[in-house]
């Protein structure tokens, strides 16, 4: 009884601090300053119409380059708490004739759809992030519709180890090439024409290497959570 | 505002299925459902009454000067949110899938899933 | 107003479908409903106008975090539900 009167209690409060959040809160209706100028300068400076690329890549990319790292750990943690030991496997029963054959009819395309959303993030919504998730998608679906569907570790352990050590190095060119206050900063490639797919600068070619690693660390989590520990 | 308070709401739901569930499985499906109410309420923040998507293309009105800067006309909604939210989305899922891999070694070792076996740390 | 309809509507079958992850018995049950609330969370985000936001919930939230779910009580059969 004690008990549910503090889980009650705790839940009382929880809900009285975010009263005041949700009563002085009144939509706003224009952009802040510092929007309006990602927003002016996304468009001016990177030639870009995705300004949340523009903020994701270019004006927070040391925020993403931390939360490409963060992913990075987890997935590490995954894989080692659930690396291969000798319990028996569990059975597995394989996937009827047609599942299987739409399954491998399906996924490639839904890669290519993938590669479509990160190679153009900079022109339209999707990006690296989403991307990546779409390409895992489609390695999660040959997974669960094919018994023996088995991908190469070492070939994904070297994309994502290439695409991780190929952003920084991008980074890296933009610190070189523009200036010394210039870490992450796209804009050492020309700017190019107004929507077409190679503008604003390196910024589709450092979203693609994320989307690469994205896809690659997720398919890794969705393999060893599958696996989970048996052989 | 209604989004908003459906984001409160649904982050005292997943408090209370953290607090009162037994099972290490139900306490991180109430941590997801903490994350997506997080999620909700950082979308609803940057909301603009009739805005569009920040993405400037056909459909935003905008207008250039002599000097061929260009000027956005028309609302759109606040960026800065949309991308804090798309990488945090990520960043849950991999931290969803590293506490359910803890669930499931605890597990394998000692056989169950529930939380009062596990009285290493009581005082 | 049909968004404003619509809002409401994925707000409450959001609150309900929570509600329900919490007092069901079986775990199954709770995690198709946490599908449901990422479902109706990435509708939300499109009506709101944050296409990018609402691509990564809905493949995300409502696909890969339910598998990965569905992964883990495969792996702890017998003690999943309360």
């Amino acid at each position: 009884m004690i008990k549910y009167l503090l889980t009650f209690l705790a839940l009382l409060g929880i809900g009285y601090m975010f009263f005041p959040l949700v009563m002085e809160f009144s939509t706003p209706t224009r952009l802040n300053p510092l929007a309006e100028a990602y927003v002016s300068s996304s468009v001016n400076d990177l030639n870009m119409p995705n300004v949340v690329t523009a903020i994701v890549v270019s004006y927070r990319g040391l925020d993403t380059l931390g939360e490409v790292t963060v992913l990075f750990l987890a997935t590490a943690g995954v894989g080692f708490l659930l690396r291969k030991r000798n319990h028996e496997a569990i059975f597995r029963r394989q996937g009827s004739e047609i599942l299987r054959i739409g399954a491998s009819f399906l996924a490639p395309l839904i890669i290519v759809f993938g590669v479509y959303i990160f190679t153009h993030g900079h022109l339209s919504p999707g990006g690296g992030f989403q991307g990546g998730v779409v390409m895992a998608s489609g390695i999660l679906l040959m997974v669960l519709a094919c018994k023996e569907f088995s991908f190469s570790h070492n070939l994904i352990h070297f994309v994502e180890s290439l695409s991780g050590v190929g952003y920084v190095l991008m980074a890296l060119t933009g610190l070189l090439l523009i200036g010394f206050d210039s870490f992450l900063d796209p804009r050492f490639l020309p700017k190019g024409e107004w929507l077409s797919l190679f503008s604003s600068g390196a910024v589709p070619i450092i979203y693609s290497l994320i989307g690469l690693k994205v896809g690659s660390e997720l398919s890794s989590v969705i393999d060893s959570m599958q696996t989970g520990g048996e052989k | 505002m209604l989004v908003l308070i459906s984001g409160v709401l649904l982050i005292i739901i997943g408090i209370w299925a953290m607090l009162t569930r037994k099972n290490i499985i139900r306490i991180i499906i109430g941590f997801s459902i903490v994350d997506t109410g997080v999620h909700m309420i950082i979308v609803a923040i940057g909301y603009i009454k009739n805005a569009t998507a920040p993405i400037i293309d056909s459909a935003v009105n905008t207008s250039s000067d002599i000097s061929g800067a260009v000027h956005v006309n028309s609302l759109i909604v606040d960026p800065v949110p949309s991308a804090l939210v798309l990488t945090a989305i990520v960043i849950g899922l991999a931290v969803t899938a590293l506490l359910l891999s803890f669930a499931i070694r605890l597990y394998k070792v000692s056989g169950s899933l529930n939380i009062d076996d596990y009285e290493e740390l009581k005082w | 107003m049909p968004n404003l309809f619509a809002l409401i509507l994925l707000a409450v079958l959001s609150i309900l479908a929570a509600i329900y992850a919490v007092l069901t018995k079986k775990t199954l049950n709770a995690v198709i409903a946490s599908g449901i609330i990422s479902l109706s969370a990435s509708i939300i985000y499109l009506i709101l106008a944050a296409p990018d936001v609402a691509m990564t919930e809905a493949t995300i939230g409502a696909g890969l975090t339910t598998v990965v779910f569905l992964y883990a009580l495969k792996h702890v059969k017998g003690g999943e539900d309360d």
